[in-house]
């Protein structure tokens, strides 16, 4: 693997013209695929196609053989910074996050302190201009502390820059509180992120079935998170609020949000990377790699996912990022803590939907880029004259084997530590800046 | 993906023995073998044997147990080994010692083998994946998961009176749901070719999915014990009475409890069995516990020749499984 190099040098931020040419420019949101050149100056980008006449670029990226698409956009990535620098930092994240072609991320607001408040909003915008390698978005906490009791002040955290509000791992037991948050985002246009599952139902750390019960585990039945998908879709009708669902994982869960959107309501889901690869089986003696929540499920479980991605009711694949230290994974698996560090294997995790699910590349490429910015709301993800040049270049066809030693994350934790992998980033640039590259003259 | 069996080594010699699951059946036999002349050691005067002389046991149990580790001292004395008894009440993690640490420090005492009980499912196979090359693993029980030793001593009580496996109707009665001894000894029946093994207890008990691992499941008992040559009752933990899992101890033993009445409608020559500790009036009723064709106390003799058994074939010298 080629030795990676950043720039992040004071002459670089003054945004040099560059062009990229000979790739293949691919812009979902625009529908475009087709063999262009693109012209970057000021850090937006100029145009695509032929060079305007007065363009005379200071560098020049060859993209043969490669696709030249918007920068990622990530729903979802816990940077662990401020409260859990042991597990991963702004910086360590941030740069991850580049390395795997995102340059959008949103994180949670279940951070040490939580974000309920505009100063930690503020406090992390500051370290991620100052820090960090990509763009981060927060979500503001539902409610005070993620306790599930009082309203956050949410309409303030939105101004302060928050891009929607989310209780994140901590469900709203109280259906009156849970109703109330959504009419208060509603009143204010604000997109309620929700974590579905049954609080009483999910007091376990694997899937309810046949690996929980040989393994003995204590178990989530997917009927945890359709349990509160119902409620909460009958409060999202209720209320008239905007709603996103993370991460579904069970086939029933995937009906639940169908027939939501058929029947009109505004609501989206995402499904992570490794859901759509893993099932309950890899847990096979004990991995604590593959402890998650929610759980991984079954194959056919696995299999509606794909289904429910390519068809569009999921519309977003995230990699649910959650960096840990060596020390969290070992334990006996329920004592060990959910998740998994995924930034950096996103990208061709979801590229493996081309060959086996049938999909297109705009297809894939449009739920990282396009559709999670429409998520959010933000005018990222796109090669649109005139936006920010967030780009990620990558090669579809160069083959790599994932090694966790080498992740830029600080969390080594993944569960595809070996597997060969197709689709590798070579550079991505934000606001024109080249922030990761595999090429060694990127440093000039 | 399921991992290499990391029971075995590379000569197929017995390294750790933490699940039945991942033996073959001559795995089985092979231990249930060895387990015979141990068994008659102990009925000779002089009880011990010098296989492993030199050798260092260390008893670590992280949840309490008399009957188990009792055994499990008694037959490393047995086999001339020195025991080391340490009961972690969860005191030591609680400082914030991290159970990798206790086991690095108990690694530089030279240890051979480590006898572990954990609350944890898959606890015993994580140590035994961080533990030092030398040193063999023996699970005395993990969490919910597995308790292999338990489960080859009731085949070895089952093989004493019935001889063939082949054509054995077994029924495990109770709580499925939290029993490592009930899981292990499903493991076990089916790997050793017992043609039918029937599970039996309300659906609070029964684990979803459990049919997957080549069990009949019953909900009543009458049906489940009909012509069966072997009932074992699992114990029932008094505190899973006190969550929404059952109305009461007295309604459990009306519907699941093992009576006369119940026996009845067994084979006249069923062997009944309890891993033990039992709860009289609960799970079994003492005229069935003391009666004649109760096991329960063979049992007990029957886990020292065991113990002994896979000891030997972890430790000892030669001893391919």
């Amino acid at each position: 693997m080629p030795e990676s190099k950043y720039n992040h040098s004071a002459h670089q931020s003054n945004h040099p013209t560059i062009s990229i040419i000979n790739g293949r420019v691919i812009d979902p949101a625009n529908k475009i695929d087709q063999l262009l050149d693109l012209h970057i100056q000021d850090g937006k980008i100029l145009a695509l196609g032929k060079k305007p006449e007065d363009f005379t670029a200071q560098k020049i990226i060859d993209a043969q053989q490669q696709i030249v698409c918007p920068g990622l956009v990530d729903l979802r990535v816990r940077l662990r910074e401020p409260g859990y620098e042991t597990k991963g930092t702004i910086a360590s994240e941030t740069r991850a996050a580049v390395a795997g072609g995102i340059t959008s991320l949103c994180c949670p607001p279940d951070t040490d302190p939580i974000i309920d408040n505009t100063a930690m909003v503020k406090l992390i915008r500051l370290k991620a201009e100052t820090e960090g390698f990509a763009k981060v978005f927060t979500l503001s906490a539902l409610t005070q502390q993620l306790q599930g009791e009082k309203l956050s002040e949410m309409r303030e955290l939105k101004d302060a820059g928050c891009v929607g509000t989310s209780n994140a791992l901590h469900p709203v037991k109280n259906t009156l509180v849970m109703r109330r948050a959504l009419e208060y985002a509603a009143s204010h246009d604000i997109t309620v992120f929700i974590q579905a599952f049954d609080p009483w139902l999910s007091d376990g750390c694997a899937h309810e079935g046949a690996v929980s019960t040989r393994l003995g585990l204590a178990s989530i039945p997917d009927s945890a998170e359709t349990i509160a998908i119902a409620r909460d879709l009958e409060l999202i009708e209720l209320a008239g609020a905007k709603a996103h669902f993370c991460q579904l994982s069970s086939s029933r869960a995937i009906q639940l949000v169908q027939q939501a959107q058929e029947s009109g309501l505004p609501v989206t889901a995402d499904v992570t990377a490794h859901h759509l690869h893993l099932t309950e089986m890899d847990i096979g003696f004990f991995d604590s790699n593959c402890h998650v929540i929610p759980p991984l499920r079954t194959q056919r479980d696995k299999d509606a996912l794909r289904q429910g991605l390519k068809s569009g009711i999921i519309t977003s694949i995230v990699s649910d990022h959650q960096p840990h230290d060596s020390d969290a994974k070992l334990a006996p698996f329920a004592e060990t803590e959910a998740g998994i560090s995924g930034v950096e294997t996103l990208l061709p995790l979801a590229l493996k939907m081309l060959d086996e699910q049938q999909m297109s590349m705009i297809d894939v490429l449009s739920r990282l880029t396009a559709q999670p910015a429409r998520i959010l709301n933000i005018p990222e993800g796109t090669l649109n004259p005139g936006s920010d040049a967030d780009i990620c270049i990558f090669d579809p066809e160069c083959y790599w084997r994932v090694d966790r030693e080498k992740f830029f994350s600080q969390g080594k934790n993944t569960p595809f530590h070996g597997w060969e992998l197709k689709g590798r980033v070579n550079y991505t640039l934000k606001s024109g800046e080249v922030v990761f590259s595999t090429s060694p003259e990127s440093r000039d | 993906m399921i991992s290499k069996n990391i029971q075995l080594d590379e000569q197929g010699r017995l390294k750790h023995f933490i699940s039945i699951e991942g033996f073959k059946r001559h795995h089985l036999i092979s231990i249930l073998d060895a387990a015979e002349p141990f068994a008659n050691v102990q009925e000779q005067a002089v009880k011990k044997v010098p296989i492993l002389r030199g050798k260092t046991i260390v008893n670590l149990f992280f949840e309490a147990s008399t009957r188990t580790r009792t055994t499990f001292e008694l037959a490393a004395k047995r086999l001339s080994a020195d025991v080391l008894n340490i009961n972690i009440s969860t005191s030591a993690t609680s400082k914030g010692e991290s159970l990798l640490d206790m086991l690095h420090n108990l690694e530089s005492m030279h240890c051979d083998m480590f006898i572990v009980r954990h609350n944890q499912s898959g606890a015993a196979h994580f140590i035994a994946q961080h533990v030092s090359p030398h040193i063999s693993v023996i699970n005395a029980g993990d969490g919910c998961h597995s308790h292999p030793s338990q489960a080859m001593l009731d085949m070895f009580t089952i093989r004493r009176h019935k001889k063939e496996f082949a054509n054995l109707k077994v029924v495990i009665v109770g709580d499925l749901l939290h029993s490592r001894v009930g899981r292990s000894q499903i493991h076990a029946l089916t790997t050793l070719g017992v043609s039918e093994v029937r599970v039996v207890g309300p659906k609070t008990l029964i684990p979803t999915g459990i049919e997957s691992l080549g069990v009949h499941v019953y909900h009543n008992m009458q049906d489940a014990m009909f012509d069966a040559d072997v009932i074992i009752t699992l114990r029932l933990q008094k505190e899973r009475m006190q969550g929404a899992l059952l109305p009461s101890e007295d309604e459990y033993f009306r519907q699941y409890g093992l009576t006369e009445e119940k026996l009845a409608f067994a084979k006249p020559d069923a062997i009944v069995m309890h891993p033990g500790p039992i709860n009289r009036g609960v799970e079994i009723a003492s005229s069935i516990a003391d009666g004649p064709q109760s096991v329960i106390l063979e049992q007990v003799t029957n886990g020292i020749a065991i113990r002994m058994a896979v000891m030997t074939q972890t430790l000892g010298p030669g001893g391919n499984v």
